[in-house]
């Protein structure tokens, strides 16, 4: 077992996970919401907005 | 050429590893510059004639917001080695290193593609290729050709910051025409005044990066002259929606107003050996094409003062 392991994660790399899981939040956030926008842009031109 | 490598490299050096913010990249898309080309969009969207339901409205503009931000990214990326010299952009995600290049670049480019995809498949085609020209004209035109090689650079690039009120037009009538084409010389004339005055207080910062703006090259007096000359013209210009018919006298009236107030900013900064005039005007420029634009939109509200839809 590394030394690492024994303590734990350094400051930096906490900081590095933080960052990765609010990056992966963003793109999933944009994602489902370009589901839904294309959901609701079919609807409207499918009753001939 | 070797300074730009050299500063640079020792920001990127210097970065952080721990990868970008989500707020990095949203630095990328220039919301400020997006702020007035959403604006602007919408505008020529509320004032084109016809109808558009208001969620593909709403796409529209959501597509002008995202190409607008996507050449931000693009410009940013491109112009990193020069933004890394100028003390007003140093600190910009990519000088500073807290984005990689190659993440900035694919980033812009997956955007404008998007954008372009969803205003062709939610509004119409040429609404999309009206918005593929302007984010190819200020990537290959403005950002790669022109910039850095004449003072010219931000009057023939400007282009690419007037075609939103067309693209908002379009996307209602599906077509380009002369009322649009007025939004659109507004806009163009406007831009070489707006850009001129910044550059006037900030000509050591572009000098420094090699950026051959007017000051840097033609002097601050001769800058200042072409300034006045461009107000001058904006000024009849800024009517041209009222004698298309396309507003009324409200409008009119008032497109004066801001436009003779716009000249007496060119004379003061014409007059000012100093800084002062030429900051004030560069806030005033934006506060001139607001107000104009909000003035477009309230004279063509049906029910508002002059409710002058057709």
């Amino acid at each position: 077992m590394t030394a690492q392991a024994m303590t734990g994660p350094t400051p930096h790399a906490t900081e590095q996970r933080r960052r990765q899981r609010a990056r992966n939040r963003a793109v999933l956030l944009v994602l489902l919401l370009l589901v839904v926008l294309i959901y609701v842009i079919s609807i409207v031109r499918m009753g001939g907005g | 050429m070797s300074d730009v490598a050299i500063s640079t490299e020792t920001v990127d050096v210097a970065a952080p590893a721990a990868g970008a913010r989500v707020a990095d990249f949203i630095e990328l898309l220039k919301p400020r510059v997006m702020s007035l080309v959403v604006f602007s969009g919408f505008a020529g969207l509320m004032v084109a004639p016809g109808d558009l339901h208001p969620v593909l409205a709403a796409v529209a503009v959501l597509c002008i917001a995202v190409g607008a931000g996507a050449s931000g990214a693009i410009n940013m990326w491109y112009d990193r080695d020069i933004d890394a010299i100028m003390q007003r952009t140093r600190r910009r995600p990519l000088p500073a290193g807290r984005v990689d290049p190659q993440e900035a670049v694919s980033f812009g480019i997956v955007l404008a593609i998007g954008a372009v995809t969803l205003m062709a498949v939610a509004v119409n085609w040429l609404a999309a290729g009206l918005l593929a020209f302007t984010i190819a004209f200020y990537v290959f035109v403005y950002t790669m050709w022109l910039k850095r090689r004449t003072p010219q650079n931000i009057v023939i690039g400007g282009a690419a910051g007037a075609f939103p009120p067309m693209i908002g037009w379009a996307a209602v009538t599906g077509q380009i025409s002369l009322a649009s084409v007025a939004l659109f010389l507004l806009i163009f004339m406007w831009t070489p005044p707006h850009f001129w005055a910044l550059a006037l207080y900030r000509t050591g910062d572009y000098a420094k990066a090699g950026v051959p703006m007017l000051p840097v090259v033609a002097g601050a007096r001769a800058t200042k002259r072409q300034m006045l000359v461009y107000t001058v013209l904006l000024l009849p210009l800024a009517l041209a929606p009222w004698a298309l018919g396309l507003t009324g006298v409200v409008y009119a009236a008032a497109a004066a107003v801001l436009g003779l107030l716009f000249v007496l900013a060119a004379v003061r900064v014409w007059l000012d050996e100093g800084e002062r005039a030429a900051r004030q005007m560069f806030a005033f420029s934006i506060l001139y094409l607001f107000l104009l634009f909000t003035l477009l939109i309230v004279d063509r509200a049906p029910g508002l003062i002059g409710g002058s839809l057709a």
